[in-house]
């Protein structure tokens, strides 16, 4: 069977689900930070083929500015993570529960 | 057909890497997840190459498996995080995971059989290649080129502001 749009349309719904999942049930704070880079990528994923299949190349122009808007948003979301440890010593969700009531 | 099996190859590693970054039954440390999503990006890098997005497949390699990764590197070694202790795991929340994760699948896999994608397209040409994405983001794409250069800025200066040892 030929490979075509919709084989790697799966290929990204399955890898957003399971970023998703990381997401959702991990608890340690950079861990989920990587699900959501995992996310990310099934939606540029999405995209490239998108653009592929449609012989139009500004899918991959908006591919290439979510990477560029995923790196800054991963050095500003580590330097928080960070900031938290010193103040709190701890990486886990759990421990991170002063705005819960 | 050599690319049909090659996309097979490529798709399952991410899927199989992807599934390890988020649940590794050997190891839980941190450092071993940010080496699977390496593996998964450079796999996905792969795909990029096969779809013919040759300089997004070069940009994924870069950027991701090269700077961000290394920052996530350099944070968890910053942060010295051990092996994460098993704490009990929450029923509730796991339960509550999984269904929404069931739903979001169920919504792709329908929306995927109802519309029938790609069925009636053209045999595709389009191939992204650095000279033709580079004209199209100096020209058609100026003003967003310009403004992601100032986010990337703004970032940078967020950053320093908030690993200052004095948070004020």
């Amino acid at each position: 069977m030929n490979v075509g749009l919709e084989h790697y349309l799966i290929v990204s719904a399955l890898l957003f689900a399971l970023g998703l999942l990381g997401v959702i049930t991990r608890r340690n704070l950079i861990v989920i930070y990587m699900s959501l880079e995992l996310m990310l990528n099934s939606a540029n994923l999405a995209l490239v083929s998108f653009s592929r299949f449609n012989d139009n190349l500004n899918g991959q122009v908006m591919v290439f500015f979510i990477i560029t808007v995923a790196a800054a948003e991963v050095a500003v979301g580590l330097a928080l993570i960070v900031a938290l440890y010193r103040k709190r010593q701890s990486a886990h969700v759990e421990d991170l529960t002063s705005m819960k009531y | 057909m050599a690319t049909d099996i090659l996309f097979y190859v490529l798709a399952a590693l991410t899927l199989i890497f992807g599934a390890l970054v988020v649940a590794n039954p050997f190891s839980r440390n941190p450092v071993t997840s940010a080496m699977f999503l390496v593996l998964t990006i450079i796999s996905m890098a792969g795909l990029f190459v096969l779809l013919h997005a040759f300089f997004l497949a070069a940009v994924q390699v870069l950027v991701y498996a090269g700077a961000v990764m290394v920052l996530f590197l350099f944070v968890i070694m910053l942060l010295d995080l051990k092996e994460e202790e098993r704490r009990k795991i929450k029923l509730m929340g796991l339960v509550a995971g999984l269904i929404s994760v069931g739903a979001i699948v169920a919504i792709f896999v329908r929306s995927l059989l109802a519309t029938n994608p790609g069925k009636d397209l053209a045999e595709p040409k389009a191939v992204g290649d650095t000279a033709t994405l580079g004209k199209m983001l100096f020209t058609n794409y100026l003003l967003p080129f310009e403004i992601v250069s100032i986010l990337l800025l703004v970032a940078m200066v967020g950053v320093i502001l908030l690993s200052k040892k004095d948070l004020k």
